[in-house]
């Protein structure tokens, strides 16, 4: 933004220079990103040189929850709000699912997996309307719902049981076209296209940023603060159904204990350059800002340090990134 | 529920309106919360009446007060606008170095040890959100992971040394003095004592205020608010670490995540306590009550032998209603 205002004043510069100065300063943070998973990559090449495409397959499958975590977690980030039920609510979309799951024909694993979706939907535009509704912090009545999903996961499924379609696993695991492109990432590619890309130029999506960026600007200029607010918490809720079923096609079972994935989804979303204060940031940022966070705790592995330490690592990064961030903006704005 | 009670009330009457009964209880959230645990205490006793004696009351203090003090943690963080999600991985290091240490350096140097790191962590916590101006959900958040991480290759390295909780934490954290006094309480009142002192009278409490409420008008008056925050997460570090050892010594066991269940309701005591999370208002007091109601809550729902499913879904339900009832009370006057 500061790019954009301070451009024209700068002579001899050509249109297409400006737009282009213009763009790679809106996603410095995504290229920056590119970059250093690019460098992991070559990183992990020379540690382990075996490291091949099957690997990279296993990667992107084993991943899969926590980036569709992630990009659901973001779309509420840019919205000015945060989900931590997120964990809770992929805990109970993914015991559904498996105990939907048991014994279907294909064409109902379909029906239940759609269903599961719109459940997703659903719990999502409850937590959203509680934050409206009350105009209790979206913090705290996430926080609180936390408890209620993690509760329901149970009464589906009171020991992890159930099971996932047969189709479910191959979708999400081996690779597609050339054996560089796992099949996952070409799902969640698609998944978040399909939702995504229509609605970021529609009216809604542009009200997501609006509402994240100035409520009371957003308001004045008409926009429905209210309902923005419930449909970003329903997108997230259908992004975390989806990340709830693929955990289920990862493990094959549904589990009602919630993992990590609330606080997991936090840093990617962070790391991804989604600023906390809404208004900013893709959801590309954070789908990479996951593979590097897994790829940091593959090399880890590769070097045979303890692998607890990535938990370390990945603290480090969070933390460093964020501050290296947060000590050029300082400097940008004295200068 | 109580403030509809009192506006029912406040018709008949014409100096007590539903608008006095309002604004008692935004300026005295005590009050209600008192009347909450009482009514929750008449459930119990309603339930079953045999179990209202001694033991109940040592026990919910011995719980109570760990989890009262790592809410002194968000209460603090949370009236400078901030939040301290690093707290339960403190807590559980601190756990593990004075049990780990204990055997060979005694029990005070462990202590010691465990304290110092815990305020150690809280330093780059501050340095992260007070200088470098990181927001504190990331930066204790982060701080979280390192320190969780850090904790287990820790444990792992000294699984073969072992761990014992000093006999002496274990009398401070669960024994009694006459039988009926939990020796906690003795630790715990002069602290609680400090915390609401130091909020109300001392510069540095008005400070915390002066912050939460509005950071440019507090600079702008010469405030350095990047010392007040780098001060407050230290402080928040080494409660944090003081309740740990405390759940060490109540549960005579440590582990890296010992203290992990009470992190979220380490911030809903606060909440239930009226302490509000944009900063700038509340107090100590009410998130004591709010760790007692959450400790006798979970008595209760244990008692009537609800579901944990249940459970969980009602501790939710009712943070969400208390956090409600606050903002309506607040906001509408």
């Amino acid at each position: 933004m500061t790019v954009a205002t301070s451009a024209p004043s700068q002579p001899g510069r050509s249109a297409a220079t400006r737009a282009l100065v213009r763009g790679v300063g809106r996603d410095t943070w995504t290229l920056g990103l590119i970059g250093l998973l690019i460098a992991l990559f070559v990183l992990t090449k020379m540690i382990q040189p075996t490291y091949g495409s099957s690997q990279v397959q296993n990667l992107a499958t084993s991943i899969l929850p926590l980036a569709l975590a992630a990009v659901g977690q973001a779309i509420v980030v840019i919205s000015g709000g945060i989900d931590l039920s997120l964990g809770s609510v992929m805990a109970l979309t993914n015991v559904t699912a498996a105990a939907l799951l048991v014994g279907q024909t294909p064409e109902m694993s379909v029906a239940v997996v759609i269903g599961v979706l719109l459940l997703g939907l659903v719990i999502g535009a409850i937590n959203g309307s509680l934050v409206v509704l009350s105009r209790v912090p979206d913090i705290i009545v996430t926080l609180a719902m936390l408890f209620v999903w993690a509760g329901a996961a149970l009464l589906v499924l009171g020991t992890p049981g159930g099971a996932a379609a047969p189709w479910m696993r191959p979708l999400t695991s081996g690779s597609f076209l050339t054996e560089w492109l796992p099949r996952a990432l070409v799902v969640l590619l698609i998944f978040v296209g399909v939702v995504w890309l229509p609605l970021r130029r529609s009216r809604l999506g542009l009200s997501i940023y609006a509402v994240g960026s100035d409520r009371l600007a957003a308001f004045r200029s008409g926009v429905s603060v209210g309902q923005t607010k419930i449909a970003a918490y329903a997108l997230t809720g259908l992004f975390a159904a989806a990340g709830g079923l693929a955990l289920t096609a990862a493990t094959g079972i549904g589990t009602p204990i919630p993992g990590p994935y609330t606080l997991l989804s936090v840093a990617a979303v962070v790391l991804g350059g989604v600023s906390l204060a809404g208004g900013r940031g893709g959801l590309l940022g954070p789908i990479i800002a996951v593979y590097v966070l897994s790829l940091v705790r593959t090399d880890l592995t590769f070097l045979g340090i303890d692998p607890n330490y990535s938990t370390v690592i990945q603290g480090v990064i969070m933390v460093g990134v964020v501050m290296v961030g947060a000590y050029l903006t300082l400097r940008r704005q004295r200068a | 529920m109580t403030s509809k009670a009192g506006a029912a009330d406040g018709n008949r009457s014409p100096w007590l309106t539903a608008g006095a009964w309002r604004r008692l209880f935004r300026d005295q959230p005590l009050i209600p919360l008192l009347l909450l645990l009482v009514v929750l205490l008449v459930v119990l006793w309603w339930i079953r009446p045999s179990i209202i004696n001694q033991s109940l009351f040592i026990n919910t203090i011995r719980f109570a007060v760990p989890l009262a003090i790592l809410a002194a943690c968000q209460t603090l963080a949370m009236l400078t606008g901030g939040i301290d999600l690093s707290v339960a991985s403190v807590a559980s290091i601190a756990a593990v170095v004075m049990a780990t240490q204990a055997p060979t350096q005694g029990p005070v140097v462990a202590i010691a040890l465990a304290l110092g790191l815990a305020a150690a962590i809280g330093l780059v916590n501050g340095i992260g959100i007070g200088i470098f101006r990181v927001h504190p959900l990331i930066m204790t958040l982060g701080m979280g992971l390192i320190v969780f991480g850090l904790a287990i290759v820790y444990q792992r390295m000294m699984v073969s040394a072992g761990a014992t909780v000093p006999p002496e934490v274990v009398t401070l954290a669960s024994g009694t003095t006459f039988g009926f006094i939990p020796n906690v309480l003795l630790l715990f009142v002069p602290l609680a004592a400090l915390i609401i002192l130091a909020l109300r009278r001392s510069g540095f409490g008005r400070l915390l205020y002066a912050v939460g409420d509005n950071e440019v008008a507090a600079r702008l008056s010469g405030v350095r608010v990047w010392s007040v925050l780098l001060t407050l997460y230290v402080i928040s570090s080494l409660l944090a670490g003081v309740a740990g050892l405390l759940y060490g010594g109540a549960i005579n066991f440590v582990s890296a995540t010992l203290v992990d269940l009470y992190l979220l309701p380490s911030v809903a005591a606060a909440v239930i306590g009226g302490t509000s999370i944009f900063g700038g208002h509340g107090g100590y007091s009410g998130s004591i009550v709010g760790a007692v109601i959450l400790t006798v809550m979970a008595t209760l729902l244990n008692v009537m032998q609800v579901p944990e499913a249940i459970r969980q879904m009602l501790f939710g339900a009712i943070i969400l209603v208390v956090a409600a009832a606050y903002t309506r009370i607040t906001e509408e006057t």
